[in-house]
């Protein structure tokens, strides 16, 4: 059916324009089929390069790196790993540490993750199918929270947890981050809760299910790859988080996390910039796998709404 | 008695409905929320981290803060920055998100590795991204100086991040600045090209075979077919992508500190709670930047965005 007009298309170009001559149609035609592996191209290396880069830098020794800023690749002789031992060593034993870094980042996007969800499953069932006063509004709220600079938000918990004494904590820069997120997963999975149909739910109830039984029986596992994909977006965040990591944890290197310390060693001049490189790789790689792991559901979560907008 | 029965059912429901999104709204309020609004208390007040205990609600209220911060001699200058760099890297991320989007709209072999690729910067962490572009942009040993001055015959390595004016083709240009917006296109452009992808794949193939009957040219198809279609999810991005930039920290931070003419205001922000420990300054700042904010975006509701449009 679809092949039709197409074909016709075809059919009838030769009728109207003589063969060989430089139409509009066929000069655009001639320029896009040039232009677009060029694009393409130049998409793939600007995107690709740095991070190849960042693998070359982390796996050459200093000197030679000084020495010859420019050679894109390693010298197969040249290889070294000593950059990854020194920046997983502990620092007592020489190293830079990156492994209590990894260990407080991994606790904290856990954290964040088992939390967020835990709070925004029931929050986003009840937005998706509960009638309840001001269940219109709190869409509002959840909206501006998103919108609002963060660096204003910092000022106040900022002050807060000093007062507190919650700065430096590592339970406190998750409470942060669930906060950070809850709108944003909420939003996510009353998107997905409602595409549950309604009468498979209603079975439940009549099955004698309260909300909460319901919730666990029957919608959570119809939406796993709701509940992966939201999972994935707040380890995202909270793994590359900067700006309240760098508030809140500064002042004790025992809590810093991986974006933290790769930041705070970056100032400092002692350490190499190609151990700094082996930081690097340490810091991307996981989220990087994590990420095309489950490539399809997540981009399918970032642009739920843009189908409707 | 069916009539009360409903009633209960309903109230029943209802009160499940509190339930179950009260922990969402408790944190909200308790971590955002409130805060928020202490925020803007502060910025009436004279607040230290010294002697924030004594500032309360019934503190003494003053318009110093305001008075202070908008006097300051970097305040205007840091606007202007803000907002080149937030309507440059706005454009820049969603025009180079759209040309990527329609290149990779046909199938081709490989086209999922490039798509892999494209996302990559949006991916990886900020921290690392930034790393490796001080690395490279470095006068010392970056590899874009040295391809520079070896191979296209630079008189003198450029610093791209230190440098706040240089000449390109006898033009003035503020170096860092550029950079730091380029930097914006590259790591936010898959962002927009997911969004306008997904959409590009939903405009429906007769639309497309229509205009080929007619005659249309791969430009005027792509005018008169594909950009209409794109509008609202153009016009979406452009909302989100400039909060997001106008309330960016980290990535200028990470990559200038702020130095060579890239102050931002949220930068301002940060080195006023930090660097001179004066909260009261650095929150009224806040409400500033959030204010102008806030300005803008009434601006475009009012002038482009769509009247007929329906809440949701």
């Amino acid at each position: 059916m679809t092949g039709r007009p197409r074909a016709a298309a075809r059919a009838a170009s030769p009728r109207r324009e003589p063969y060989r001559r430089w139409t509009r149609d066929r000069v655009e035609r001639t320029a896009l089929r040039l232009l677009r592996p060029l694009t393409i191209a130049a998409l793939l290396l600007a995107t690709a390069f740095p991070f190849y880069y960042m693998v070359v830098l982390s796996l050459r020794d200093v000197q030679a790196l000084i020495l010859d800023p420019g050679a894109l690749f390693v010298p197969p002789g040249e290889i070294t790993l000593g950059t990854y031992r020194e920046v997983l060593t502990p620092e007592e034993r020489g190293g830079q540490g990156f492994v209590d870094f990894i260990r407080n980042s991994v606790i904290v996007s856990v954290a964040a993750v088992a939390l967020t969800l835990l709070i925004s499953i029931p929050g986003a069932y009840a937005v998706a199918r509960l009638r309840f006063f001001g269940r219109r509004q709190v869409h509002f709220l959840f909206l501006a929270v998103y919108l609002f600079p963060p660096i204003v938000l910092a000022i106040p918990l900022f002050v807060l947890f000093s007062l507190l004494g919650l700065r430096g904590s590592l339970a406190g820069l998750a409470l942060v981050y669930i906060s950070q997120t809850l709108p944003v997963t909420v939003y996510m999975l009353r998107n997905y809760f409602e595409t549950v149909p309604r009468s498979v739910e209603e079975a439940a109830a009549i099955d004698g299910c309260g909300p909460l039984a319901t919730i666990w029986r029957v919608t959570l596992p119809l939406s796993r790859p709701a509940l992966m994909a939201t999972g994935l977006y707040v380890f995202m965040i909270a793994w590359n988080e900067f700006l309240f990591a760098l508030l809140f944890l500064v002042e004790d290197r025992d809590t810093w996390t991986v974006s933290l310390g790769l930041s705070q060693l970056a100032g400092a001049i002692e350490v190499p910039t190609t151990v700094l490189m082996a930081g690097s790789v340490v810091l991307t790689l996981p989220i990087v796998i994590i990420f095309f792991a489950c490539e399809r559901l997540m981009t399918g979560g970032l642009t739920m709404g843009a189908e409707k907008g | 008695m069916s009539g009360r029965r409903v009633l209960t059912l309903r109230r029943r429901e209802a009160r499940t409905g509190l339930a179950l999104i009260s922990p969402t709204l408790v944190i909200t309020l308790v971590v955002v929320v409130l805060p928020l609004l202490w925020a803007v208390m502060f910025a009436f007040q004279h607040a230290r981290l010294i002697n924030i205990r004594y500032t309360g609600l019934f503190g003494r209220y003053t318009l110093e803060n305001f008075s202070y911060v908008l006097g300051e001699p970097g305040f205007w200058s840091g606007l202007a920055v803000t907002l080149v760099y937030t309507v440059a890297g706005t454009f820049l991320s969603i025009a180079v998100g759209l040309v990527a989007a329609l290149a990779l709209n046909t199938r081709f072999r490989g086209r999922t590795l490039v798509r892999a690729s494209i996302l990559l910067p949006y991916v990886a962490p900020v921290v690392a991204a930034t790393f490796v572009w001080q690395v490279m942009l470095s006068p010392q040993y970056g590899i874009a100086n040295e391809i520079g001055t070896r191979l296209l015959g630079w008189d003198r390595p450029v610093g791209f991040l230190t440098q706040a004016s240089g000449e390109l083709l006898g033009v003035n240009v503020p170096v860092a600045l550029l950079t730091v917006i380029a930097f914006e296109a590259w790591r936010y452009f898959p962002f927009a090209f997911l969004f306008l992808l997904a959409r590009l794949q939903a405009v429906p193939r007769e639309l497309h075979e229509a205009a080929l009957v007619d005659g249309a040219t791969p430009v005027q198809r792509f005018r008169y077919v594909t950009l209409p279609q794109l509008g609202r999810v153009i016009a979406l991005l452009a909302v989100l992508r400039f909060v997001f930039t106008f309330n960016k920290f980290d990535d200028v931070y990470l990559l200038t500190g702020g130095g060579a003419g890239t102050e931002v205001v949220s930068i301002r922000v940060f080195n006023l709670l930090t660097a001179r420990d004066d909260i009261g300054a650095s929150a009224a700042q806040a409400v500033v930047l959030a204010l102008v904010l806030v300005g803008f975006l009434g601006l475009y509701l009012r002038f482009f965005a769509e009247p007929e449009r329906s809440t949701e």
